[in-house]
């Protein structure tokens, strides 16, 4: 039987990591990635929290974390795809600029 | 058991974790991005969320992470990475950062769930049928407007992928 | 933590690991033995006699392709990312035979003083698992056709993904529809519940047509099997692949076949129940009435391989195009409309 504190000790090293991805990496595509990281770790928060409860409310918070990653998914890869087609690069220090 | 799988998992999800955060090659942190996505997964099952570990695979390591490949290999299909790391300066100030965020954020961790086990649950937690009855009654309105949420991302992102006619 | 992680569902280790043996070794000889009778039956259908020099009518066939694949030249293209290309196989294989784990080959029986359930796995989610399980079978062709450094595998690679995870989504509406009707995910369920009503393929008709032919395009069978037709793109994602890797794409194929059969038997054509049999088995022990089951449902799973056989060699194959128009215009709004004519059925006392 694992403790609850175990779960979310776990929870916050993978936010951690994925904040660390997300400052020091400079494609857009991997900035991406560790955002999910992110919002992984705080679902296992939610669920977590849930058994610890218990409430289902956490499992049906972390479902709804689930449907709007995935929107934000699918927006961000088009706004990712849009700006490879203008600037041929992903690299998130050359597009700085919003001039044109 | 149950420890041994949750060490054992626990050390998977960090591994791929720090793969994704740190590989050059953007198809291979796909990949380990998608692994990480299974083992929370499996996090869920020994937190008695079937459903929400079931969901996970196919929602996020189905179709999120296969949306990902796919623009992973049309953008940089030779998998080099082009885009390179941050400075030093920048590295420094990110690691101490992050690290004085753990330092802070690790105890209350601990503290909030330190020792005790949790609570026996009725049959049927995590199950379909609890879900559903959520999601239906209490949850009606978050969940049609998560289905608006859903159509106008789908909407946007097809009008931003869309090949400008010259 | 109680159920959830009782790994070995109440069973203990032995007797799960025996299923496990069991099933595997069943699941092999299935696939060795419909790649033999895939070509002997497409020689029929061609007016020709199929392989039939190995062995009594040909029946070690299967032993002389394997012996042959076992035999060849492995061959990896040097620019070919290695890690990802020898993965890739061994992917689609696992996602195959891991969906194996949950389909129910009869009710659970009494035998030698012992409750024995005839399935590896009685999940309360079981029907959950076999989608996820079958999506994530799409990393290993999108993974096969990235690896192998070639346009053309890259593009089948692309296109059949495309093309399963399209086709996922009629599939699944199509399965709510059953889910309503039956009204759990259990699998043991829903073949219960078609024992009291009629099978669901007669009860929603349109459910069961759009969730065939899903089946036919997820398991990249003609006449959905563009992505890796030999004529058109060079034999699609695996092209470089050669011997054994190859011929575990080859098995994972057959292994999807067998899946889809099982699943399509259990969800809309009765599992292990034949209406008038029902009767004639209730005077038997037990054990054999688990066999008459057991053998029932291989029955009607043989005759869907066999159909999935025959409709390769009769009809032409889609253009690419043509396959994803009929996937998102034509059936998903059609899996819809069979959810609203389900729920209609359900107010009205019909299930």
């Amino acid at each position: 039987m694992v403790p609850t504190g175990h779960f979310l000790a776990l929870s916050a090293v993978l936010f951690t990591m994925g904040v660390i991805g997300v400052l020091t990496r400079r494609s857009a595509l991997v900035i991406f990635m560790s955002i999910e990281l992110m919002l992984n770790a705080a679902n296992l928060a939610f669920v977590t929290m849930a058994r610890g409860g218990p409430a289902m409310e956490g499992q049906v918070f972390a479902f709804f974390v689930m449907a709007v990653a995935a929107a934000e998914a699918a927006v961000g890869l088009g706004i990712i795809v849009a700006i490879f087609r203008r600037r041929k690069t992903t690299d998130v220090d050359q597009v700085a600029q919003m001039k044109w | 058991m149950a420890e041994a799988i949750f060490w054992f998992n626990a050390f998977i999800a960090v591994l791929t974790a720090a793969v994704v955060v740190l590989h050059r090659n953007p198809v291979v942190e796909a990949l380990a991005l998608a692994l990480h996505l299974c083992s929370i997964a499996v996090f869920f099952v020994l937190l008695e969320a079937p459903f929400a570990a079931v969901i996970q695979v196919i929602l996020y390591a189905g179709a999120i992470m296969v949306l990902f490949l796919f623009v992973v290999m049309l953008l940089d299909p030779g998998g080099e990475g082009k885009a390179g790391r941050a400075g030093k300066i920048q590295l420094a100030a990110t690691l101490l950062g992050a690290g004085a965020f753990l330092a802070a954020l690790l105890p209350v961790a601990l503290a909030a769930g330190a020792g005790e086990l949790p609570p026996p649950v009725h049959p049927g937690f995590g199950g379909v049928r609890t879900f559903g009855q959520l999601l239906f009654t209490e949850y009606l309105f978050p969940f049609e407007a998560a289905s608006v949420l859903l159509l106008s991302a789908m909407i946007g992102a097809l009008y931003l992928a869309k090949r400008e006619l010259d | 933590m109680p159920e959830m992680i009782d790994l070995f569902a109440g069973f203990g280790i032995i007797p799960t690991a025996v299923k496990i043996g069991i099933l595997i070794g069943l699941v092999m000889t299935a696939v060795a033995y419909i790649s033999f009778a895939e070509r002997r039956i497409a020689g029929f259908i061609q007016e020709r006699i199929g392989p039939n020099r190995v062995g009594p009518l040909g029946l070690l066939q299967p032993l002389a392709d394997g012996l042959k694949f076992i035999f060849k030249e492995e061959i990896i293209p040097s620019l070919a990312h290695k890690p990802t290309f020898i993965l890739a196989p061994a992917i689609a294989v696992t996602t195959a035979l891991t969906t194996f784990a949950v389909l129910p080959f009869g009710g659970p029986f009494e035998a030698w003083g012992k409750t024995i359930s005839p399935m590896v796995a009685d999940l309360d989610i079981g029907v959950l698992y076999i989608l996820a399980v079958a999506s994530l079978g799409v990393y290993g062709i999108v993974l096969a056709g990235w690896s192998s450094n070639n346009k053309y595998s890259l593009l089948g690679g692309l296109r059949s993904t495309a093309q399963l995870i399209s086709y996922e989504l009629p599939m699944t509406l199509a399965l709510v529809g059953v889910l309503m009707a039956a009204g759990s995910l259990r699998l043991a369920d829903i073949v219960n519940a078609q024992m009291n009503s009629a099978w669901y393929a007669v009860a929603m008709p349109l459910g069961a047509f759009i969730f065939i032919v899903s089946a036919f395009a997820e398991t990249n069978r003609l006449p959905f099997d563009m992505p890796e037709a030999e004529a058109e793109i060079v034999a699609g994602y695996h092209t470089e692949y050669s011997s054994m890797k190859f011929a575990m794409f080859y098995m994972a194929e057959y292994m999807n076949v067998t899946m889809s059969s099982c699943l399509i038997t259990l969800l809309f054509f009765g599992g292990w129940h034949l209406p008038f049999v029902e009767g004639m088995l209730q005077g038997l022990s037990q054990p054999s009435r688990a066999a008459a089951h057991a053998a029932i449902f291989a029955g009607k799973t043989t005759f869907f391989i066999f159909f999935y056989i025959w409709v390769r060699w009769t009809l032409p194959r889609f253009r690419y195009d043509q396959l994803m128009r009929l996937g998102w215009k034509v059936l998903l709004p059609l899996a819809l409309a069979n959810i609203f004519y389900v729920g209609g059925a359900i107010l009205l006392g019909w299930f």
